[in-house]
């Protein structure tokens, strides 16, 4: 196999290049998408048999929630791939994976406060779902602050990698809590290989809503990881034949 | 071994251990991870008599009683094998109605002929993971309520093709 266009992508010039022309196609694909989910999910979608109006918060909490452990698991990744390779390209992806990560948490675990509240009747209960979101965001803060406690980003890399890979243990407890122990929180929803628990007519909004946050913490990602090249080749000649394009 | 592959085995050595001291440590901690207990773990003995703690299960349906002109709110809570009277006063959430999923924090007074009675100082209502809109619920519930008819009353028409599954 060929992988030569591997290599060129995964140098600092070309990942900036590319990261600055792929991110308005993401940004600006996703907030269309997600003004249509938005409008569907509040005006045109049925009330829920139960829940009624408030059901309709799902269309934020499912996917902030779930992107939230997706995002998790890929700096993990980024971060083991950074260290078994050395690459430092993978180093400066996780690094730049962990605030967009830590707001979508902040994002589930508020919205999921907000209702919790009218629904069971608490804005919040440790039980097992709950705590262990919690866990993640504090995963994430740890690992920013970890990095930002070096000078050296070689340093930097190393140690944040190691704490990265040691809490991806908490990726399948927070996946499986609702499975594993008894908890208030209900049950997975949606299902890649059984059938869905939401209704057809519902779910429509809800699949745009998770590709449209994808998108946009795609757009986030591009942002974030030309932010961590240009700290890291800061004095490298081709950001100034970049810049004197 | 080249040093590519002692950081790869480096790394596999980190998560395996981290992974099996987290289970170790889950499996230990089962019984103080689980959010509630169900109302048999109360006759078996499972629940503390003593303190303050969770008891989650289904208002049973037809039990909800509430006294006239005060907040006082009486119900079964049952796992369809043995169920625990509450008593609670104080503001219900939304959800909570008779054959709903409910979590309730509080103390069991001591049993009267085997009867258990808790007092509660919290009532949690719980709901599914299932979406759907309200004719869509209907539907499924008329249809569930005409196979449970039909179940309950066996007529002649209805054995021959039910005993052809034991062949």
């Amino acid at each position: 196999m060929n992988w030569v266009w591997f290599h060129k992508l995964a140098s600092p010039p070309s990942a900036y290049v590319f990261a600055l022309r792929l991110r308005p196609w993401l940004f600006w694909i996703s907030v269309i998408m997600m003004l249509w989910a938005a409008y569907e999910g509040l005006f045109v979608v049925p009330p829920d048999y139960q829940q009624k109006d408030a059901f309709r918060i799902a269309y934020v909490h499912i996917p902030a929630a779930s992107l939230s452990l997706m995002v998790y698991s890929m700096m993990a990744i980024a971060a083991a791939i950074g260290v078994i390779w050395r690459m430092k390209l993978a180093h400066a992806v996780a690094a730049a994976c962990a605030l967009p990560g830590a707001i979508l948490t902040a994002l589930a675990l508020i919205t999921g406060s907000i209702w919790g509240r009218p629904m069971w009747g608490a804005w919040w209960a440790w039980d097992a779902r709950l705590t262990s979101e919690l866990i993640l965001f504090f995963l994430y803060l740890g690992y920013m602050t970890l990095r930002a406690s070096f000078d050296d980003i070689g340093r930097a890399d190393r140690a944040s990698a190691i704490l990265a890979i040691v809490g991806v243990v908490n990726v399948p407890i927070v996946r499986y809590s609702v499975v594993w122990w008894n908890s208030l929180h209900q049950g997975q929803t949606l299902s890649v290989f059984g059938e869905s628990k939401m209704d057809s007519s519902m779910i429509t909004p809800l699949l745009v809503m998770m590709l449209a946050f994808l998108m946009f913490f795609g757009a986030a990602l591009c942002d974030g990881l030309r932010a961590e090249i240009l700290r890291r080749e800061r004095n490298a000649s081709w950001l100034t034949d970049l810049k004197a394009k | 071994m080249t040093p590519r592959r002692r950081r790869m085995m480096f790394v596999v050595l980190i998560l395996l251990a981290v992974a099996g001291a987290t289970m170790l440590l889950l499996t230990a901690l089962k019984q103080n991870l689980q959010y509630s207990v169900v109302p048999s773990d109360v006759y078996t003995g499972k629940a503390p008599l003593d303190r303050v703690f969770r008891l989650g299960g289904m208002v049973e349906q037809g039990s909800v009683k509430r006294e006239p002109g005060s907040m006082l709110v009486q119900f079964d809570v049952t796992d369809y094998s043995h169920e625990v009277t509450v008593q609670y006063s104080g503001v219900l959430p939304d959800l909570f109605r008779e054959g709903q999923g409910v979590v309730v924090r509080g103390k069991l007074q001591p049993s009267v002929d085997g009867h258990q009675l808790l007092i509660a100082e919290e009532v949690l209502a719980k709901h599914d993971e299932k979406y759907m809109p309200p004719d869509v619920a209907a539907g499924l519930k008329k249809a569930h309520d005409a196979r449970r008819s039909a179940a309950e009353a066996p007529t002649s028409s209805a054995s021959p093709s039910t005993s052809v599954t034991h062949h």
